[in-house]
């Protein structure tokens, strides 16, 4: 280090580094700078006051506002919560059937449960509602359970086939290719199913496969093959199908039958979101 | 002033200047760390949690080696909209027996901490195969080379003491048993009565996840996917306000 040394005495005073002859000024911070400097200083200092900050023997200081994630979004859910009370209380109370005409709650529940419908339903039922193989199309007007609002509700409520409801709804086709029906019954009675709406592959065997039908499946999917709602057994003439309709996904179900599941939606949603969500699937096209 | 003119010295002074550097970075890390260890409220106790039985840890291994975590995480904040669409902010505690845990910030898919008991397994199967064919606008790859991979846990008792050397409570019952139970859970025709003893009645799943005979990986990556968040009963918990 060697002494500062000016050139033109209008020169700032020098640090007094010196770097193979080559010096450096010693200018002053910016005002603006140094106050902003000092300001976030006493800001940092106003921070660990009024929030959550120091650690100490059974947890960090809890801040003289008291702040606390767990409570602001309680208080927030509680808050958007209690401004819904009224019209959600009103949707718990009305007639189902009452709910779509209703000039009040209509509206409501039909957004409300398009809000439901895209947290909780589209990911089996798509995100338009149009279903995916095994996963049933709710646009339309063919319904494996019913289609009027109240078992849409009831659907909605307790699901298909879960463990986690009793009133879940239950219907069990057999498994035909168990040691039931030997495979030239099955191959008919697919051709016969095929007919019923477009054209067999086989016709040839099709009246064959029509005496397998009247004696096996028509108990349940009734004798002309439209089904059943109360067994949620679908209609097999309408050419809407839920797996498949052509002939190697029909022979598969006929052969290890299948079982779609929907959760029980009571046990998850208030009981307004249920309403509001069977509202909703209600009035996009097939509800009855 | 003159403690500052001291500085030279550091600066000239290559092996002083690291241990001093040393030193302050060092009672950095122990101000930030160290309180963690002592602190009573660190990790909140909460009731139901237990051990991953061994097809949900070889699922999570699954999860781990295909990246899942790059798209989804696991920790639903406390905010209102994802307490909304994903349930329970989650808890610390909840991923105490993760090594490591499936935090993050990054959801290209959603959040994963909360998904069990939220779809079927047959729902699962064919997402997995083919994630389009349920949610067309998703972007998530196909998995289904997971359901052709078959498993025998035979060195899924080494996965679970390698997590009990670094404090998950898998007792000696467990470890022995480990490839049985590993067996059993994808097995609703086995006897399956001691995995339940061992990991507890209610929070286990033992079912066909893939639909197939024997345990393929899509077994044990749905077994895992399906646990996923359900083991805290939050109709009888109640959170802290102080957190």
């Amino acid at each position: 280090m060697s002494k500062p040394s000016k050139k033109f005495d209008s020169d700032p005073n020098t640090t007094g580094h010196v770097w193979d002859g080559i010096e450096e000024f010693d200018n002053p911070m910016p005002r603006w700078w140094l106050w902003v400097f000092y300001v976030t200083i006493i800001w940092g200092i106003g921070y660990v006051i009024a929030y959550p900050a120091w650690p100490g023997i059974n947890g960090a200081t809890k801040g003289l506002l008291g702040w606390s994630s767990r409570a602001n979004v309680a208080a927030e859910i509680q808050s958007a919560e209690d401004k819904l009370a009224p019209i959600n209380a009103k949707l718990e109370a009305a007639e189902l059937t009452q709910i779509t005409t209703d000039p009040e709650l209509g509206p409501y529940a039909v957004s409300a449960g398009g809000a439901v419908f895209k947290t909780w339903c589209a990911q089996c039922h798509g995100s338009g509602a149009a279903g995916a193989i095994g996963y049933p199309n709710l646009l339309d007007n063919d319904w494996l359970w019913g289609g009027d609002i109240e078992n849409i509700y009831a659907t909605v409520k307790h699901g298909i086939r879960n463990e986690e409801d009793d009133d879940a709804r239950y219907s069990e086709m057999p498994a035909f290719g168990d040691d039931y029906l030997e495979d030239d019954q099955i191959d008919a009675v697919v051709n016969y199913v095929m007919s019923l709406s477009g054209e067999a592959k086989d016709a040839s065997v099709v009246a064959a496969g029509a005496e397998v039908f009247a004696d096996e499946c028509s108990s349940c999917h009734m004798e002309d093959g439209t089904g059943d709602r109360a067994q949620g057994a679908p209609n097999l003439a309408d050419a809407i199908w839920l797996y498949g309709g052509d002939y190697d996904s029909i022979k598969e179900t006929v052969t290890y039958s299948r079982y779609g599941v929907m959760p029980s939606w009571g046990n998850r949603l208030t009981e307004a979101q249920v309403r509001a969500v069977s509202a909703y699937v209600h009035q996009l096209g097939g509800g009855e | 002033m003159a403690i500052l003119d001291k500085h030279k010295i550091l600066e000239t002074n290559a092996t002083l200047l690291l241990v001093c550097s040393f030193l302050v970075v060092t009672i950095g890390g122990i101000v930030q760390i160290a309180p963690l260890f002592w602190l009573e409220n660190t990790i909140e106790d909460v009731e139901g949690m237990r051990p991953y039985t061994p097809l949900e840890l070889a699922g999570r291994d699954i999860y781990l080696r295909e990246g899942c975590y790059v798209c989804h995480s696991q920790m639903i904040r406390p905010m209102r909209d994802e307490v909304e669409r994903y349930g329970h902010y989650s808890l610390a505690a909840e991923s105490k027996y993760d090594h490591p845990f499936q935090w993050g910030s990054k959801r290209t898919g959603p959040d994963l901490a909360r998904v069990g008991g939220r779809y079927s397994d047959d729902w699962h199967l064919d997402h997995m195969r083919d994630p389009q064919s349920v949610v067309p606008e998703s972007v998530m790859p196909k998995y289904g080379f997971l359901e052709k991979k078959m498993l025998d846990g035979k060195y899924i008792g080494d996965l679970l003491k390698a997590n009990a050397i670094v404090g998950v409570p898998y007792t000696e019952d467990m470890l022995e048993n480990a490839q049985s139970d590993f067996l059993a859970q994808a097995d609703p025709d086995s006897d399956y009565d001691g995995l339940l003893e061992r990991y507890g009645e209610d929070s286990v799943n033992v079912r066909n996840f893939d639909g197939h005979a024997d345990v393929s990986e899509m077994d044990a990556m749905i077994a895992y996917l399906q646990m996923l968040g359900t083991l805290v009963d939050f109709s009888t918990f109640t959170p802290a306000a102080s957190r």
